[in-house]
């Protein structure tokens, strides 16, 4: 196989880490709106936490993002 | 198609290339007024004239861009103080700056055909800024204390060590996810929606060829569609991520800050 073949697919690899944040931060929205129903009074005080496990499930995938464009254009 | 890729690329503006110049301590340079400059400039600039302008003449009942600019300082105020507590009023400076530059830069970035948080040395200025910060007032608060850190009293003496590695390392870890973050949701938002607009063009030039080509009209519709999907989706990011920094910000200030007496 060509390495530029090869650097290709390495990178289309990498990305596939991207699919354990989706289903992180599917995940923590979900379970948040099924929280935030069943007691809507507390939702609005949990919305910073929410926001902040949803950027720290998403900087996971994010990383398996950058390694991909690394791979692709390193 | 054109390449994604090459929105990100950093050049000197026509006519301000000033060309290899050598400086007292820092030595030879390639000194340049570049486009990514001028994103920051521009950020820069209308930071300071937004909050100008919607402080200025300020009355009981605000105006609408005085709203807005009470809205954003109360939001930051808020997270300051229920996030770090008693003394967050002190730290609130420092976040509300970190918050609005990063909030403009990915604004400007959806009006310009530059984002400067897209550019890693962008971001990860801000995360090692953020980190040192940290340190620095971990260890002038805290003296020695601050390793305490990384000795977690609340788990099994026999376990501490290990878990305090671990949490040295994510502490180490810290800028570098801070940085990442910002960079990658910029560039990924970017690089997306340069693909899809790419392929309403030349899906456009297979439908005007006709014939069976006229199957790719809809294709080049739905790319449509899905770039002004993404185009809101993108500004609600550009808030999001500098709102998530703001708040990452105030959470690892709060451990040093309130190291100890956790609350």
């Amino acid at each position: 196989m060509e390495a530029e073949a090869a650097k290709f697919i390495g990178a289309g690899i990498a990305t596939i880490g991207m699919v354990g944040s989706a289903l992180a931060v599917g995940n923590i929205f979900g379970q948040f709106l099924a929280g935030a129903l069943r007691n809507p009074a507390a939702a609005a005080s949990q919305v910073g936490n929410l926001f902040v496990g949803a950027a720290l499930a998403e900087a996971l995938g994010i990383l398996a993002f950058v390694l991909g464009i690394l791979i692709w254009l390193g | 198609m054109a390449d994604p890729i090459h929105q990100f690329q950093i050049t000197p503006l026509p006519g301000l290339d000033f060309g290899e110049v050598t400086l007292p301590v820092i030595g030879t340079v390639h000194l340049a007024f570049t486009n990514s400059h001028l994103a920051m400039t521009l950020a820069f600039v209308l930071v300071i004239a937004f909050l100008q302008v919607s402080t200025s003449r300020a009355q009981v009942v605000p105006g609408r861009l005085q709203a807005a600019g009470e809205t954003m300082f109360g939001m930051i105020d808020n997270l300051a103080q229920s996030i770090i507590g008693h003394d967050g009023r002190k730290y609130f400076p420092f976040v509300f700056t970190l918050f609005m530059l990063v909030l403009m830069m990915n604004l400007l970035g959806m009006f310009l055909t530059f984002t400067a948080t897209s550019q890693l040395a962008v971001t990860a200025t801000f995360g090692v800024l953020t980190f040192a910060l940290v340190v620095i007032i971990g260890i002038a608060k805290n003296g020695l204390g601050f390793f305490g850190l990384f000795w977690p009293t609340s788990a099994p003496l026999l376990l501490r060590p290990v878990v305090g590695l671990i949490e040295f390392f994510s502490f180490l870890l810290r800028p570098v996810t801070l940085a990442l973050r910002l960079f990658g949701n910029m560039l990924g938002g970017h690089v997306a929606l340069k693909i899809f607009a790419g392929f309403i063009v030349s899906l456009m030039g297979v439908a005007l060829a006709g014939g069976v080509g006229l199957f790719a009209l809809p294709v080049a519709a739905l790319s449509l569609g899905m770039v002004i999907a993404l185009t809101a989706l993108e500004f609600l990011v550009a808030f999001l991520q500098a709102f998530v920094f703001a708040v990452l910000a105030c959470i690892y200030l709060n451990d040093v800050v309130n190291l100890g007496h956790g609350h």
